[in-house]
């Protein structure tokens, strides 16, 4: 019961020991060639290209109920003229970020998790061991390339849609003036607030697709193994964004950590 | 001109070594070789030969620990104790680019043939081409073709393999395991899970293959209905043990209780034992 507690207690210690060493074997094996452009441009495009809809749409109504929901509670003390300004400096630091991995986490993530999971069971990983194909290099090292690299493009495509969200509810259905929407947003968002953002969805892409091929890598359990380890994958990476978010946010911002 | 002699007189005894290695009837000794799983001791000192050019088969009941033994063989797991010499190299101590290219000795074909699902049977077997030799497309074309029309598979070029049936899928993963040239040739569990009919063609495949190209073959089994067709040696694993060693008939005379039990639960007998290899012969003879 002791034992079992123990173990219970110190398996989030045990699955970030195994995401550091996954980490290190990608980043060692990363450096040496084989370099396999194509197979990076395939990850990518998976990753991004694939997630290019759901950042749309989502972004879209992000933004949308973003604006609404300023401009309503701006509009209590006469300062609905300040929701670009805010809808602007919300999605560049926040929003942006955290939404776009966690789109990318559900779509591309968990797909990357089926995938090598389905690979796994069946002795496909171990074919390419035989092969002398290192599987790290192969299939983990292209897939974190492209979650450090499509994430932030993803993130500014999401807050330039959830901006023109937000812009055309308050706008075009509130009645704000477009200038000063605009030029509030101009004035309190810049390129800091923006880099700020970047950084996040760089780190948040690797921390999605790092959690996604070692869920996947060591899957194991036949089909029903591979979908609890693509649950596990989905929910660890949506805890590890907002974890590391307030872990980023407090270090940039100086304050709130300790 | 000293020079020119040493290095020619050195090829020659590497060459030499390597023909006499050849000519060593015994192409791997597994000796004393150990494997745990924390508690679990799962290979308990496993000792055997496998023979070079003949179809050497490990057989033993579910859970005896058979495909534990395949996958130190093929260094696909690091064994705990004991030695693997493949033409008296140690495969259980390589390490790193040595043991990448040691590697090339074992072609593998797995239990559910692990081909890449998400590419055709033409990029399947160019694959290792493509990736460990790093060769140009019109090498890796006349390859992968003459290897694909050697076996007969020429047309399924273009198909996924998902669109195959269980027995050309097969022919596919000995393709694949064919084209870098390895002298050995390792099925794991290569029947289960057919039909009959596509069990014997897979059977007849390995004989070809065995006796085609000249390969060592190792065969994970535990259909007894193929094993003393095909085998021209049987390990008998019995729990992490080797219990009986040696031919289809020695076997067959063997006073050892777990194997005669599993000899007998097979109804092989020697009478039958003798019509199928009449019969495999007289099947090679036509063909």
């Amino acid at each position: 019961m002791a034992r079992r507690a123990a173990e219970v207690a110190l398996a989030p210690f045990a699955e970030v020991g195994a995401l550091a060493r996954m980490l290190s074997e990608a980043v060692f094996w990363g450096a040496r060639p084989r370099y396999r452009g194509r197979v990076i441009v395939e990850s990518m495009e998976f990753v991004g290209v694939g997630s290019i809809f759901i950042i749309t749409v989502t972004g879209l109504f992000v933004g949308a109920v973003l604006g609404l929901q300023l401009a309503d509670g701006f509009r209590e003390f006469g300062a609905e003229n300040q929701t670009g300004a805010v809808v602007g400096l919300a999605l560049a630091r926040e929003i942006g970020p955290v939404f776009a991995a966690l789109m990318v986490s559900s779509r591309a993530g968990s797909a990357i998790t089926t995938e090598l999971g389905s690979m796994r069971v069946t002795s496909q990983i171990d074919a390419l061991v035989t092969m002398a194909v290192n599987p790290v290099q192969y299939l983990v090292v292209p897939r974190l390339i492209a979650g450090v690299v499509m994430v932030p493009v993803l993130t500014m495509l999401f807050n330039l849609v959830g901006m023109f969200g937000a812009w055309f509810v308050c706008v075009k259905l509130l009645a704000i003036d477009s200038g000063i929407f605009l030029e509030r947003m101009r004035w309190l968002v810049d390129w800091a607030d923006v880099r700020q953002g970047l950084i996040k969805a760089a780190v948040f892409g690797l921390a999605v697709c790092l959690i996604a091929c070692r869920q996947g890598f060591f899957a194991g359990g036949g089909a029903a193994g591979v979908g609890r380890a693509t649950n596990r994958s989905v929910v660890h990476s949506a805890i590890a964004i907002l974890m590391l978010d307030y872990l980023i946010t407090g270090l940039v911002l100086g304050q709130g950590l300790f | 001109m000293g020079w020119f002699r040493t290095v020619r007189d050195s090829r020659a005894g590497a060459e030499a070594a390597a023909s006499a290695r050849s000519r060593d009837p015994i192409h791997i000794r597994v000796r004393d070789l150990h494997k745990r799983y924390g508690p679990h001791h799962v290979l308990k000192g496993v000792s055997f030969d496998v023979h070079r050019g003949k179809t050497n088969l490990v057989i033993g009941p579910s859970g005896s620990g058979k495909t534990v033994l395949m996958r130190q063989l093929v260094r696909l797991e690091r064994p705990d104790e004991g030695e693997v010499r493949v033409d008296g190299v140690d495969f259980a101590k390589l390490r790193g680019l040595e043991l990448d290219e040691a590697r090339r000795t074992f072609g593998m074909v797995f239990q559910m043939s692990a081909l890449f699902d998400s590419m055709s049977v033409y990029d399947n077997v160019a694959f290792p081409l493509r990736e460990r030799l790093g060769l140009p497309p019109k090498e890796v074309r006349e390859r992968v073709m003459a290897r694909l029309e050697s076996l007969g598979i020429a047309d399924a070029a273009g198909k996924l393999p998902s669109a195959l049936s269980g027995g050309m899928q097969k022919r596919v993963a000995v393709a694949r395991a064919l084209v870098l040239e390895s002298p050995v040739l390792v099925y794991d569990e290569p029947t289960t899970g057919l039909d009959p009919i596509t069990t014997r063609t897979v059977d007849d495949l390995i004989v070809e293959m065995q006796e085609r190209f000249g390969l060592t073959s190792i065969v994970i089994s535990h259909d007894m209905a193929s094993v003393f067709r095909i085998a021209d040696y049987i390990t008998f694993l019995y729990y992490g043990e080797v219990h009986a060693s040696g031919t289809p008939r020695e076997l067959l005379e063997s006073l050892d209780a777990p194997t005669m039990e599993f000899v007998e639960a097979s109804g092989v007998s020697a009478e039958i034992l003798d019509a199928r290899r009449y019969s495999r012969t007289s099947a090679q003879s036509a063909t």
